[in-house]
């Protein structure tokens, strides 16, 4: 109920975003599903079915996917692009979620920051993760502070440990690290 | 008191340094307070003191040695982290745990729980200025550690459970002893309630202060007795249920007011749940193995990212793991419940007296290097 409930507001955050330009692996998959489709009608449907999840495999649609809860941990996975996490955290705050934690990933081998939002919900078992990325070389993410008042500390704790800068939040000083602290530790190239 | 003052003649308030090093603040926690006389006008928790980079040792080391850091971060109830970790990474590696092993968890889980309860509960009477309760709850948390000490082979920080089960079996003169204890303990809460939660000056000084709202537990995310004592039914035992807990039949106790007191009775409370699920898995408690037969050393969970919570002594324990398919962690995140409950205390401490904020301090139950990690 909940699920499908948020399922659908966080979709309508998709509405501006165009959907990722198809690379050639995906046009080719397609071009395949159609050939398997076409010829003939002996076409076992599992084969029909392998090869439309293939293509789905190769360009998800953009929005909130639906997950295993039993082998992840969570129910619903939203990949956004930064500005629109604020929109996000409002739309879960109005069905009265709380935020469990800020955890921060560093893809160094794509260049890049990723801010991972866990949600989770007092009344009903829902588990919501909401995951955007960032430019390794200049990590920005409006914050959701004024949000969630819960985040501020969690938005802090990345920043020190990430050096991820959540824009708007009003005291991004360090709070684990010391004071004078100007490294990021869990970087992967962090050296001692 | 114990602190900094320092005043500024043009100014109508001053700051005062509460802690690092303060009995209050059990541990190394500081706080910045602005005051007006005896009012807090601004609270500011300082932390950082005992940080010790529990995710970084995370990542550098393998999946299996990572469990002695478990037990070292909430020393209270060491085994609700050990319990989080295993389950966490025996979910994403899909690692299958013999039942009597899931009981011998639960068992433990919730003694340790109890002995946290109990410390808690001698601790928060000392701030309020009542040294006696102290003494008593030590005495019966002795028993407890004394339990657990000869199947886990350590007082406190405890490295029990595996991947895949628990080190050690237990044996009758464990079951013996914790049905004793149970006995004991029984005996004993008439007496603390009549000692100390009918006492009117405990009464007088935790009912009304300190109020957290449902709201402002969401907006924060706090968790455990704190929610609990604000009305929000939320316990990961039954929220989320994990191991054998819906095999149990226990109750959530929740206080409607949100303030100190409630917080107090939810605890109070939960030790005689805890009691009762206990008894019940003594009595369930299968037999069979508690361990595969080949110790689980090399463990390499598949690529992806997992998530798993625990229902700790004070409020959800969560790990996010991420994980490259290799013998090492890639990231592991700890959700640590009093680092979310801290959080709201500025908000909450604003316009009180200062003697009543440490009250609601003590109400938090804070163990610091969870919070510092």
């Amino acid at each position: 109920m909940l699920l499908a409930k948020i399922k659908e507001a966080l979709s309508s955050l998709y509405d501006g975003i165009q959907e990722t330009p198809e690379t050639p692996e995906t046009s080719e998959a397609e071009e395949a599903t159609e050939e398997a489709v076409v010829p003939s009608e002996e076409t076992a449907p599992a084969e029909e079915a392998q090869a439309e999840e293939a293509a789905a495999e190769a360009a998800p649609p953009p929005g909130p996917r639906e997950t295993d809860y039993a082998a992840k941990g969570y129910h619903l996975d939203v990949d956004l692009p930064s500005e629109k996490v604020p929109e996000a955290a409002e739309i879960l705050l109005r069905e009265n979620f709380f935020i469990e934690s800020i955890a921060g990933v560093d893809w160094i081998d794509d260049q890049q920051l990723e801010a991972v939002y866990d949600f989770n919900h007092f009344d009903e078992l829902c588990r919501v993760v909401i995951r955007t990325r960032t430019d390794r070389n200049n990590p920005e993410i409006p914050t959701i502070s004024h949000i969630y008042q819960g985040a501020n500390w969690h938005e802090r704790e990345t920043h020190d440990f990430f050096g991820i800068k959540f824009i708007g939040h009003p005291n991004l000083e360090p709070l684990l690290l010391p004071e004078d602290a100007d490294f990021h530790p869990l970087l992967k190239d962090f050296k001692a | 008191m114990n602190g900094l003052l320092q005043q500024d003649v043009n100014q109508e308030t001053f700051t005062l340094n509460l802690g690092p090093q303060h009995p209050a603040t059990h541990g190394v926690l500081r706080v910045k307070l602005e005051m007006d006389g005896e009012y807090i006008v601004e609270a500011e928790p300082v932390l950082g003191y005992i940080h010790r980079m529990h995710e970084k040792m995370g990542e550098n080391r393998t999946w299996v040695k990572f469990l002695p850091n478990c037990g070292r971060m909430d020393y209270l109830s060491a085994l609700s982290y050990n319990h989080g970790y295993v389950a966490t990474v025996e979910r994403a590696a899909g690692i299958e745990v013999p039942e009597r092993a899931e009981y011998i968890r639960v068992i433990t889980v919730e003694l340790n729980r109890i002995s946290s309860h109990l410390l808690w509960f001698g601790a928060f009477v000392l701030d309020l200025g009542g040294f006696t309760p102290l003494l008593y709850a030590f005495d019966d948390r002795e028993q407890i550690l004394d339990l657990l000490e000869s199947v886990t082979g350590s007082r406190l920080t405890y490295c029990y459970f595996r991947f895949g089960g628990v080190y050690n079996d237990i044996d009758d003169s464990f079951i013996a002893g914790t049905r004793e204890f149970i006995k004991r303990l029984r005996k004993r809460m008439p007496m603390y309630d009549a000692l100390v939660t009918k006492n009117i000056i405990l009464i007088k000084r935790l009912k009304d202060i300190g109020p957290i709202s449902k709201d402002m537990a969401r907006r924060y995310g706090a968790t455990g007795p704190v929610a609990r004592g604000s009305g929000i039914n939320f316990d990961v035992r039954k929220h989320e249920p994990y191991s054998v807990y819906p095999e149990f039949d226990f109750d959530i106790p929740v206080y409607e007011e949100g303030d100190s007191m409630a917080r107090y009775m939810v605890r109070m409370d939960e030790i005689e749940q805890s009691m009762r699920i206990i008894e019940q898995a003594l009595a369930k408690l299968p037999e069979g193995e508690v361990k595969p037969k080949k110790a689980i050393k090399m463990v390499k969970p598949e690529k992806g990212d997992y998530y798993c919570a625990v229902e700790a002594a004070r409020g959800s324990f969560g790990i996010r793991i991420v994980s490259d398919g290799t013998n090492t962690p890639y990231r592991m995140k700890l959700r640590s419940p009093t680092y979310s409950n801290l959080s709201l205390f500025g908000e909450a401490a604003k316009g009180m007296l200062l003697a009543d904020a440490l009250a609601l301090m003590g109400s938090l139950d804070l163990v610091i290097p969870e919070i510092d990690r």
